[in-house]
């Protein structure tokens, strides 16, 4: 029953490369605590080749020109974890979140789905590269001696900073723990970040060892148990056990939540939106990945942008959230799609003020299951349509943009415009009877004048006779005419409406031309609503 | 003599092969160009070169229904990957086509667009006339026009100008953005691509100002929708693409009326139009512009 541990060495460190790629070819080391007490916590292994160590101050570390110095990031530690996650989620259903660097898959029965145990681990570390971390993936019998394997062949786990981390896969096969693990050094059992009283007894445990000359794990493996248990307790058996690649335990399963949310927060204020694309386009292309590997897509963006905010009045400032939501139709995965949308409804709407944290959230979806037809007509590709519509609205407005739904009233403006979707049931075209078509005669289509012609209207025994208004073409004797007919609606609502409409013939130049005047009855207004054309 | 002959056939487009056994006439201090010149015209030779009379005919366009059996009589349909120009005064039948053709092409599965210049589209009136709303893409220009600043300087000359000029200016400048919507977001939706009919309704415009188009503006009109299967409809009160439309139809209507004022208007009722429709000119069928007539109805006859 094999187990695999993807296990990130450096995590702190891992994860700014991740928020920052162009950090992987530079030195850097991670600070935490309050200024100006600042320590480093976590170097790569660049930074060790210039003499960086854990426990530094920042002083120490600014030293060295070349180091890039980065605070520690919840945020992005959260976002490298949770993409660690989904890495071990797009793999098997069974992962246990052991620690923000460690997670552990049941990879039983997935042979036979995604071939061979090198294949599978391969698979895990290109995924992971993909979304960002460079992890190290051992395969073994049990989660422990997997764990051993990942942390103890990574290299960073024996001795932290400075050691240069061979990232790849580690296959243990069964049975053969004992033989594999056992050059690994002792230290490799208290790699856990422990604290306090627990720290202390490890620390205790391996001078312990030392004192016996124990330096490997093939030494505590060959130890008499019972000796060793007079002398350490069920604590030294337990480590014996690991040593030995025998101890065995379920994983503990979790359900890994569907939330791709991505953050960065700005060391200084950035006010153009150049600049914001280019972090937005990192952030997208994170979350894409991510969605990728659970193979989601999604609907609906959310961007938060934490501005700073100046008062003249107390001179000091503050922070505010700037939200805009970008719905789409349908279910996209184009990272630069999306980057365009953000873009064009930024230009529309741009926050105003300078910007120090961006938040990026996806709400997933299952993608769309499309597949044109070989007889269908084409419709245009969501994406491009989505982009094109986006910059039209951008051009002639947001709400004039759109496919139209007709109101259920009689009201002459009884439409609203709704978002167009280029994905409505698809149906063969029906074939029409020719003769039917031919019968069919055009429906007369009326064009309208928005807002209608104010008009001056001329009556005589309660019928127009001529029409005035600012449009020189509507404007003469009626030389025919047809009504009143008379529409009324709404009454028993405050946007009552009540008209008199008339079909009226003009004189246009040397042609006729017909037209429709409406008599508001409760306004007593004229108007010239349209023309027949 | 030699150089007269080259430059004819160079005049004609044709490469000018001297015979290499006869030798052209050429003086003795002249043979090594003479030579040089030969080669030349020798490598020239060996490009193959298709005469015209082997190149292919593009493949005539498919036809599809205009949605009035009438027009489809007389110009065969709506060429695909074409641009049709409509043009005809107020009430001469072009909104009526229009949606005619857009009631076809969204019953035929297809998805439409129309690029509304003045804003005049009757939502009711394409409901009636069969067109399918949720695969038409409405573009409303005209709004969304841009802020003047309000500068000192601009506010003075502006308050010498007469108030008739400045009204005109601002209507030119009007007209002038929302054409420069029209085109522009026409050009986003033909590079979208996808489309199946798409109208640029012009009708509304005055001549003056829809003839400010560029002529380059239709000839790029054209070629992005050559070779694709979108139509490309303008209407217009003047046609103002030039050659670049492959069908242009001049609409009028019938309408004879009589001066009824004795008749009582409520007795009166609207029916349709009679309406002509004349091929003005196609690239797709040279025969003599020839006209016909076809009615439409109004909505409440039924």
């Amino acid at each position: 029953m094999p187990f695999a541990c993807i296990y990130v060495s450096n995590f702190p460190v891992a994860a700014a490369v991740r928020a920052e790629p162009e950090l992987q070819a530079r030195p850097v080391a991670i600070l935490e605590g309050k200024p100006p007490l600042e320590k480093i916590i976590a170097v790569n292994e660049k930074a060790g080749g210039f003499g960086i160590t854990p426990g530094m101050t920042k002083a120490q570390g600014e030293l060295c020109a070349e180091l890039a110095l980065r605070l520690r990031s919840p945020l992005q530690e959260n976002s490298a974890h949770a993409a660690l996650l989904d890495c071990a989620q797009s793999f098997s259903p069974c992962v246990e979140d052991s620690a923000p660097e460690t997670v552990f898959l049941d990879l039983a029965g997935m042979e036979s789905l995604l071939g061979s145990l090198p294949e599978i681990s391969r698979a895990i570390s290109n995924r992971a590269a993909a979304l960002g971390l460079r992890a190290h993936v051992a395969i073994a019998s049990n989660p422990d001696a997997a764990l051993l394997a990942a942390r103890g062949f990574c290299g960073a786990g024996l001795c932290g900073a400075g050691t240069p981390a061979r990232v790849g896969v580690t296959i243990i096969p069964a049975s053969k723990e004992a033989e594999q693990l056992g050059n690994l050094p002792v230290e490799v059992l208290f790699a856990d970040r422990l604290e306090g009283d627990q720290k202390k007894e490890a620390d205790r445990l391996l001078e312990t060892l030392d004192r016996w000359g124990i330096r490997n794990l093939r030494s505590l493996a060959a130890l008499p148990e019972v000796s060793l248990s007079e002398r350490l307790g069920q604590e030294g058996l337990r480590l014996q056990q690991l040593a030995r690649g025998a101890a065995s335990r379920a994983l503990v399963p979790v359900e890994v939540p569907l939330v791709f949310e991505e953050a960065v927060e700005l060391e200084h204020p950035i006010t153009l939106l150049e600049p914001l694309a280019f972090l937005l386009n990192r952030l997208l292309e994170q979350i894409c990945a991510r969605l990728g590997s659970r193979a989601l897509a999604t609907q609906e963006l959310r961007l938060t942008l934490e501005l700073e905010t100046y008062s003249s009045s107390s001179s000091s400032s503050s922070k505010s959230n700037f939200v805009r939501t970008l719905r789409l139709p349908l279910p996209l995965l184009d990272a630069k799609v999306f980057l365009k949308l953000l873009q064009l409804d930024l230009n529309a709407h741009p926050p105003g003020a300078p910007i120090v944290k961006i938040h990026l959230a996806a709400e997933p979806a299952r993608p769309r299951s499309a597949q044109g037809g070989l007889f269908l007509p084409p419709s245009p590709e969501p994406e491009k349509l989505e982009l094109t519509l986006a910059r039209v609205a951008g051009m002639v407005g947001e709400h004039k943009v759109g496919a139209l739904e007709l109101l259920d009233t009689h009201h002459p403006q009884g439409f609203r415009m709704r978002r167009f979707v280029a994905e409505v049931a698809r149906r063969v075209p029906q074939k029409q009877n020719p003769d039917v078509a031919q019968a069919a005669s055009a429906i007369t289509a009326l064009r309208r004048f928005r807002p209608p012609l104010r008009a001056t209207v001329t009556l005589e025994n309660g019928q127009p006779m001529r029409v005035a208004c600012n449009k020189k073409e509507v404007r003469g004797e009626v030389l025919w005419k047809a009504g009143p007919w008379r529409f009324s609606g709404d009454w028993w609502e405050h946007e009552a409406w009540s008209r008199d409409e008339w079909d009226i013939a003009l004189q246009n130049g040397e042609t006729i031309a017909l037209y429709r005047l409406v008599h508001d009855l409760l306004g007593g207004h004229w108007f010239v609503e349209g023309t027949y054309d | 003599m030699s150089s007269a002959v080259v430059s004819t056939s160079a005049a004609l487009g044709r490469p000018f092969l001297f015979d290499a056994e006869a030798g052209p006439e050429v003086c003795p201090g002249e043979s090594a160009l003479a030579r040089v010149r030969q080669s030349t015209l020798k490598k020239s030779a060996q490009i193959p070169l298709t005469p015209a009379s082997r190149l292919e005919i593009r493949p005539a366009p498919e036809m599809v229904s205009s949605g009035i059996s009438a027009i489809d009589t007389l110009t065969g349909g709506l060429p695909r990957g074409c641009l049709t120009e409509i043009c005809g005064p107020a009430s001469s039948g072009r909104t009526t086509l229009m949606l005619a053709a857009l009631a076809a092409a969204t019953h035929r599965g297809e998805f439409c667009a129309v690029v509304d210049a003045s804003d005049a589209l009757d939502p009711h009136s394409a409901a009636v006339a069969g067109v399918e709303l949720n695969r038409l893409l409405w573009v409303r220009c005209g709004e969304n026009l841009p802020q003047k600043k309000n500068s000192p300087q601009r506010h003075r000359v502006t308050e010498k100008q007469n108030q008739k000029e400045g009204m005109r200016s601002l209507g030119t400048d009007r007209s002038e953005h929302r054409l420069e919507q029209v085109l522009r977001a026409t050009d986003l939706l033909l590079e979208s691509g996808g489309f199946g009919l798409i109208v640029l309704d012009l009708a509304d415009l005055p001549p003056q100002d829809a003839r400010r188009v560029p002529l380059t503006t239709w000839f790029r009109f054209r070629r992005a929708i050559e070779h694709t299967p979108t139509i490309l409809l303008a209407i217009e009160h003047q046609p103002i693409a030039g050659s670049c439309s492959s069908l242009l139809l001049q609409l009028g209507s019938q309408a004879e009326l009589e001066s009824v004022h004795k008749i009582p208007s409520h007795t009166q009722l609207l029916t349709g139009l009679d309406m002509r429709a004349e091929l003005i000119r196609s690239r797709l069928d040279r025969k003599p512009a020839r006209s016909v007539t076809f009615a439409t109805k109004t909505a409440w006859v039924g």
